[in-house]
């Protein structure tokens, strides 16, 4: 349980990003800003509080590992980064433009704070078995946290990694899924169905623990659960909405990937204003 | 089918220790030397012998299951925590099944990551085309910053897994299904990532080789020998960074070229080598021996190559075409190339 000041700085950070991706979203043209918002709360909590992590120090083999295995979440990501200094945030203003090293999908030879670089769904499950196996190997205590979207977990190498990650004990390692229940063409569950989605990780032999994923309480005593288990690895099936904090954005299948006019910029930032 | 002619061993002949078992016992010795290296494979520890490193360092043995794509995923994550993971299963699946983990995860990131594909080419011979793999180089050497080696033989091997391992990046390194015979007489012999091994000299020909098929163009060329024909033969056993300058002497000297694998012609070795006469501009009987866009049939390795024409009798006959072939002589041909 937060105190009052840590939760309302939190918030506060939350907001101020979520202004940022979307005055990132209007310049660049366009950018993956429904999942970015669903994934928010999460990675602020991540980066603002659960993770050992060093800006200046961006190589520093002591770190806590992440892998946004939604690497299409990459613009929430990079806006972190820039606030915490791993790089000047004014760069980010040419994100997605000819020869920037911000794409929609993080590379991690060019942006500074990013350990795997991704955007083909999938990978990043396996990527983090490996991380966390690799810190176990040569005794290292750092911990490996993925953030996998849930349309993600139609892929089978999701669930490859999820059953080596149980068979190989890994409790270094703690997956997140963003499960704001839409992929790209609608719905997950008349797409491509995918609950229970606890249960099958249990049934992998994870513990599973169901959370609001916008909720900084949640978040940071489910990943203190987690980092207390230590004989399997821990999903955090958290329950997010699409496009989050922009009322005319939320639930939407189509803000996956959008561009903002003037007026839809000012109406978005009113609305993450209005939040407070 | 009827034993086939050009080749004097089977696969039953394995009194001595095989490509796989020396790779093996290499990568043991490395492994017990470098608490960096560690092991994996996708049940296939005891097939591609990776499994002999399982037997002298468990702690550092990983056998994933029957998953070749989460393999690669996983290793690429373990180089995270400053490790090179040497992984190893059949070409097939290492190409193929997990191919977009290879690029994306361990060539795109620059991951430490080495690759042993056993039972390449049409090895596996009664398995079929699931478990035959003529497509790896190509597919391989098409992702930027991957090196791709196929030894010639066991000692071969022994020598590019020893060296892969401070190499920077991922390599990939394909080799039989171990039954494959001898062509060096010992480790001891110069060996370098990229550049060809000059195996004989030669006036009127070259046979650009790799894999199994550097023992059949030694072969060849004795029997050319034996005609009057000189005939150079090169090793190629690097295909990625490819040794153009062997490839631009060749063509200078010798002004005729044969390339032989044990892969399809379309995307391998042949046109790695073809690529480079390409460009510069001269002219040269050429010809690439492979399987010719087309899946092998079941059988025996050796007949196999017979049947495909990458044995000493099919290179034979390959020469003696390539021989008559007619090219565009340049006059300037030294000043230029």
């Amino acid at each position: 349980m937060l105190d009052a000041k840590e939760r309302k700085r939190l918030k506060d950070k939350a907001r101020q990003l979520r202004e940022k991706i979307v005055e990132v979203t209007y310049t660049c043209g366009g950018a993956h800003i429904g999942g970015a918002f669903s994934q928010h709360e999460i990675l602020v909590a991540l980066y603002y509080k659960a993770m050992t992590v060093d800006p200046k120090r961006p190589d520093w083999e002591d770190r806590d590992r992440f892998i946004l295995s939604k690497g299409h979440g990459g613009i929430g990501h990079a806006v972190i980064l820039g606030d915490l200094g791993y790089f000047d945030p004014k760069l980010l203003m040419d994100f997605n433009k000819t020869g920037s090293p911000f794409g929609m999908h993080l590379d991690r030879l060019k942006v500074p704070g990013v350990d795997f670089s991704t955007g083909s769904l999938g990978h990043g499950l396996a990527l983090g078995v490996g991380a966390a196996l690799g810190a176990r190997q040569v005794g290292k205590a750092w911990h490996t946290y993925v953030v996998l979207s849930d349309g993600e977990c139609a892929e089978g190498s999701v669930w490859e990694a999820a059953m080596a990650a149980s068979n190989f004990k890994v409790s270094n390692l703690t997956a997140i899924i963003d499960r704001n229940k839409f992929s790209l063409d609608g719905p997950t569950e008349t797409l491509m169905r995918l609950e229970p989605l606890d249960k099958k990780f249990e049934a992998f032999g994870w513990k599973a623990l169901s959370i609001d994923g916008h909720d900084f309480d949640q978040i940071l005593d489910a990943i203190e659960e987690a980092r207390a288990e230590k004989e399997r690895p821990t999903v955090i099936v958290a329950s997010t909405v699409k496009g989050k904090g922009v009322d005319f954005m939320e639930d939407k299948a189509a803000w996956h990937y959008a561009g903002l006019d003037d007026a839809m910029r000012d109406k978005a930032l009113a609305c993450i204003r209005a939040g407070k | 089918m009827a034993k086939a002619t050009g080749l004097t061993w089977t696969i039953e002949d394995a009194d001595h220790m095989t490509q796989a078992e020396i790779y093996g016992e290499v990568l043991t010795q490395i492994g017990l030397k470098d608490k960096r290296v560690v092991a994996l494979t996708a049940d296939l520890a005891r097939s591609t012998k990776i499994g002999k490193f399982e037997e002298k360092i468990p702690e550092r043995f990983y056998n994933v299951g029957i998953a070749e794509a989460n393999m690669i995923a996983i290793a690429s994550g373990m180089t995270e925590a400053g490790l090179i993971p040497v992984v190893s299963t059949f070409a097939t699946f290492a190409s193929m099944r997990a191919a977009e983990f290879v690029r994306t995860d361990l060539c795109y990131q620059k991951r430490p990551v080495k690759i042993i594909a056993t039972h390449s080419g049409t090895s596996f011979g009664q398995a079929g085309t699931t478990h035959h793999c003529t497509e790896d180089l190509a597919i391989m050497r098409s992702f930027a910053g991957m090196t791709v080696i196929a030894p010639a033989d066991a000692y071969e091997t022994a020598r590019a897994v020893a060296a892969c391992i401070d190499w920077p990046g991922p390599v990939y390194i394909r080799i039989g299904r171990g039954f494959e015979p001898p062509m060096h007489k010992s480790m001891d012999f110069d060996f370098e990532i990229g550049k060809a091994i000059r195996l004989r000299e030669g006036r009127d020909l070259t046979i650009i080789a790799t894999g199994v098929c550097v023992l059949q163009a030694l072969e060849a060329a004795e029997r050319a020998a034996q005609n009057g024909v000189s005939v150079r033969v090169l090793d190629m056993h690097t295909i990625k960074p490819l040794d153009e300058d062997a490839v631009r002497e060749a063509l200078l000297d010798t002004r005729r070229i044969i390339t032989v694998e044990d892969h399809t012609v379309i995307g391998g070795l042949g046109d790695a080598v073809a690529d480079v006469i390409a460009r510069t501009g001269k002219g040269c009987a050429f010809r690439k021996l492979g399987y010719q866009d087309c899946f092998s049939m079941v059988g025996y390795y050796e007949d196999l190559l017979h049947n495909y024409g990458l044995d000493a009798d099919g290179i034979t006959d390959a020469i003696a075409q390539v021989l008559k072939a007619e090219f565009e002589q340049d006059e300037d041909w030294e000043d230029e190339i």
